[in-house]
């Protein structure tokens, strides 16, 4: 039951990702990575990993997508500019990323990670665990992160209001 | 029967090989970029399954910062996009070749 269930959110997963890359339109492209978040979110669940699930749902298929067709609709690309197959440049880009995925699989084979059976932790006190990890061990990390969020801010702030001011004195 | 740890990884690194083909294969920056975001939440989902695997919370607690770095980038990348679009009036990669010359 809980393979088929992996077997089908992998499909959906892979599917959709392919979708993402190979779609002519750029709406599409957003829809199609938003099915393949809520099949990572599915695998999520399947891992006992609730509350990244519910964070992955929230904030990349809320927010990240969302923003991603605004931005298609602001730049208005829809339609027009086909999709191009250049016969050199697409299959440099298949044997690179074949290449890389042969490697990641022998790392992975050589490592033997096959025999472990899944650790199971407590789905109640997992929540308790996160925050208690959060502020005392990566205390720092979280501090580090807060002020990257604020940098980003200020430069979108930055960047958005240059290109405005840059066009009238064009 | 539970999927093992060499499927989940094994699905990681097909999902991070798509998202790469992606940013070497498409033109459009807005595909490219999500591209990359593909490859971000490829490399999240091995996090998972190997702190699942081993019983850490290590790996969850750090998809926390891949989520919060994911969305800083993707403003600042998004702004970037549209400051390009008013300057250039194209988001084509082969188009922005300005640096070439």
């Amino acid at each position: 039951m809980e393979h088929a269930a992996f077997i089908s959110l992998s499909v959906l997963t892979l599917a959709c990702a392919l979708g993402v890359v190979l779609s002519k339109n750029a709406v599409n492209g957003a829809m199609c990575l938003l099915l393949c978040l809520a099949g990572i979110a599915g695998l999520f669940v399947q891992l006992h990993a609730y509350l990244l699930a519910f964070l992955l749902v929230l904030v990349y298929a809320g927010a990240v997508v969302a923003l991603f067709l605004f931005i298609v609709m602001l730049l208005d690309m829809q339609g027009g500019q086909p999709w191009r197959f250049r016969r050199l440049q697409s299959l440099a880009g298949f044997v690179a990323a074949a290449l890389l995925i042969t490697g990641l699989n022998l790392i992975a084979e050589r490592g033997r990670l096959g025999d472990g059976a899944p650790v199971g932790h407590e789905v109640g006190s997992s929540l308790k665990l996160y925050a208690y990890q959060l502020f005392t061990t990566y205390l720092l990390p979280v501090q580090v992160m807060g002020f990257l969020l604020l940098i980003s801010m200020l430069g979108v702030i930055v960047l958005s209001r240059r290109a405005a001011e840059g066009e009238p004195s064009k | 029967m539970t999927p093992t740890l060499d499927a989940y990884v094994i699905l990681s690194s097909a999902l991070f090989a798509i998202g790469f083909f992606g940013v070497l294969v498409r033109r459009n920056t807005l595909v490219v970029f999500m591209c990359l975001e593909l490859m971000l939440v490829a490399a999240t989902l091995a996090l998972v399954a190997f702190s699942r695997f081993n019983g850490t919370e290590d790996g969850d607690i750090f998809v926390f910062f891949i989520l919060t770095v994911a969305a800083a980038e993707v403003a600042v990348g998004l702004a970037i996009i549209v400051a390009l679009f008013r300057t250039r009036q194209t988001v084509q990669v082969d188009q922005l070749d300005s640096l070439k010359h």
